[in-house]
């Protein structure tokens, strides 16, 4: 009997894997942890944990948001996405364990090589946002996907807004 | 001179815009962008002679990749053996040229093919139909049964150059990226195959995304970038043992848009750092790196003047991504894009007159082409995206990456004639894009 409601929290985990993790674009784009986004950095994720735990990358992605916008062909900040990297900089520096990649994405209205180029500008953008508000530049490394991993797939602008984003991707055990 | 004729009549048709309107026969598969009609000229191809039994099959099937050739061109029209009056029994007799004429075949390729164990012997020859006579020598070509597909390609490269004065591009490779799996997932892999979509050859897998590959001058190596660090670099690829090494890792860096010198010897590429790009060069033998833009602005996608001096390269310094010109020591760089829109991916013509990119404009994307100093720009294809010219080795066609548009988005791959004619979908095995055309093989 006890198992049950476990295994409904197990699905609900997987089913936030789901949406908030999807593939970090590495083998075969089976899932995540697949071993070849490490980067040789040491830097390895783990499980999304308990989104009512206010330590898990679950509620980090979820309550403090994972995500920023930008607007078309830009890469600075709103006040909006201020708001959100400060959130993210307090649950850092409350949770010294984690480390975080930044990915900056674009939308496919671009060439491929400008938009790899305007990936790295947004990600960078986070990257200095979150060392403004204290967080160690060791934690942190960034990497551009330009247009090659949207999220939204339709191509009309309602798709374009949420692609155009910088990602803060978690990972435990980077010996910071 | 009657062997002139030939010439001088195709060449005019070629440049394009001597040809009245009224002659016009455009097939369903062309498109005109500019304004220049032509006629494309009727050509035979009999089956060629199998010299010996055994090369039936391939003297048939090199004879329907000379004519796909030629056609392929947009400036050929086959006409078909059911049309044909009289037929070629030997190599050697003479052309019944009447036959032919009465048929309108201006020009005429026949042929023989031997085969001897793992040898096989083609040749050709190519005739004016209207003079009456041979146009050039007859040639001969062997090879191994495998690469009868090569010898076709030279024979159609032998008949294209000698009848249009301009280099062949048939006998070349295309390297490229095979895509498969959905938009938010796709899966890349490199690829190479002829310039038709044959002989299809993987080089990776895709566990990797892999970008952007290009031939170095000589087709034994390619650049293009991957994510196998988990970050863009790139990577140097030997086509023969596919042994692969990246080339730059410099620590918290991301490197990418790589294109050979003319040499071979040095790449030039993308180095972004901070958040900012610029271009590098890299010495591939001694590993030494030089900064040849400095930059705030996005400095991305170098490619170099085919006398090595200079290289063009997209930046948006101005605001918007535009095209500029810079010597290959790097310094003070001129723009050359001038129209309306954003301008990328330049890529210089290996004939040196002129500078391939894509256009975006008012929601749309273009492949263009203009001159060095940005004059008489000419936009060839039009659609929801096109992207990544890269030129044939004659430099008269270009094939780019066209993705359709919405969820169900897919990217193939295209060539135009630099006049804007003969659009045409190059057969791949599935979604392809980022095609870099080889040199003329050996």
């Amino acid at each position: 009997m006890t198992l049950f409601p476990k295994a409904l929290l197990l699905i609900a985990v997987l089913g936030l894997a789901a949406c908030n993790n999807p593939d970090r674009y590495g083998a075969g784009g089976t899932g995540p942890n697949d071993g070849t986004g490490t980067g040789g950095s040491g830097i390895d994720t783990s499980g999304l944990g308990d989104p009512g735990d206010p330590r898990s990358i679950a509620y980090f992605n979820q309550s403090i948001g994972d995500r920023i916008l930008f607007a078309v062909d830009q890469s600075n900040l709103s006040g909006e996405a201020r708001g959100v990297l400060a959130g993210q900089a307090q649950w850092l520096q409350t949770n010294s364990d984690y480390a975080i990649i930044i990915e900056g994405h674009a939308d496919e209205q671009g060439t491929r090589e400008y938009n790899l180029a305007l990936g790295a500008r947004r990600a960078s953008a986070v990257q200095d946002y979150l060392i403004s508000q204290g967080i160690s530049p060791s934690r942190m490394r960034t990497v551009s996907y330009g247009k090659e991993r949207p999220i939204e797939v339709c191509s009309v602008e309602a798709c374009y807004a949420q692609n155009r984003r910088a990602v803060t991707v978690l990972s435990i055990g980077a010996g910071v | 001179m009657t062997l002139r004729t030939l010439p001088a009549l195709l060449l005019a048709l070629v440049v394009g815009c001597l040809a009245p309107a009224a002659m016009a026969q455009n097939g369903p598969l062309r498109i005109i962008i500019d304004e220049g009609v032509i006629e494309p000229l009727p050509f035979a191809v009999p089956n060629f002679i199998a010299e010996n039994s055994g090369a039936e099959g391939l003297a048939r099937d090199i004879s329907r990749v000379i004519a796909a050739d030629l056609a392929g061109t947009g400036l050929f029209r086959e006409i078909g053996s059911e049309a044909f009056i009289g037929n070629v029994s030997s190599f050697d007799a003479p052309v019944a040229y009447d036959d032919w004429q009465a048929i309108n075949a201006q020009a005429l390729i026949t042929g023989a093919v031997q085969v001897s164990g793992d040898r096989i012997v083609v040749k050709f020859r190519l005739y004016d139909v209207f003079s009456g006579q041979p146009l050039g020598e007859g040639l001969q070509f062997a090879g191994t049964p495998g690469s009868w597909r090569r010898m076709a390609h030279k024979v159609a490269d032998a008949a294209y150059s000698r009848i249009t004065g301009e280099g062949g591009y048939f006998d070349s490779r295309v390297v490229y990226v095979a895509e498969s799996g959905p938009k938010n997932q796709r899966l890349k892999r490199l690829a190479v195959m002829d310039y038709d979509g044959a002989n299809v050859q993987y080089l990776t897998d895709s566990s990797s995304i892999v970008l952007a590959p290009r031939f170095s001058p000589s087709g034994d190596r390619i650049l293009f970038t991957s994510y196998a660090s988990g970050f863009p670099r790139i990577y140097l690829m030997d086509v023969a043992s596919l042994a692969t090494r990246a080339l730059d890792e410099t620590d918290g860096t991301m490197t990418f848009a790589p294109r050979f010198s003319p040499d071979g010897n040095t790449v030039v590429f993308s180095l972004e750092r901070g958040g900012n790009s610029d271009i590098y060069m890299l010495d591939i033998g001694s590993g030494r790196l030089t900064q040849l833009t400095n930059a705030p602005s996005i400095e991305t996608a170098p490619s170099f003047s085919p006398d090595g001096g200079q290289i063009v390269f997209e930046s948006d310094r101005s605001g918007t991504q535009q095209i500029y010109v810079m010597s290959a020591g790097g310094g003070e760089a001129r723009r050359v894009s001038n129209g309306k829109g954003r301008y990328g991916t330049p890529v210089w013509s290996p004939r040196g007159d002129m500078i391939a990119f894509t256009k975006q404009n008012e929601g749309r994307f273009h492949i263009g082409v203009m001159l060095t100093n940005g004059d008489e720009e000419r936009l060839l294809t039009a659609s929801f995206l096109d992207e990544g010219p890269t030129w044939a080795p004659n430099g008269r066609v270009i094939m780019f990456t066209r993705e359709s548009e919405g969820a169900g988005g897919q990217a193939s791959l295209y060539s135009v004639d630099i006049s804007g004619r003969n659009l045409r979908q190059i057969p791949t095995e599935g979604a392809a894009s980022d095609p870099a055309w080889s040199p003329l093989l050996p």
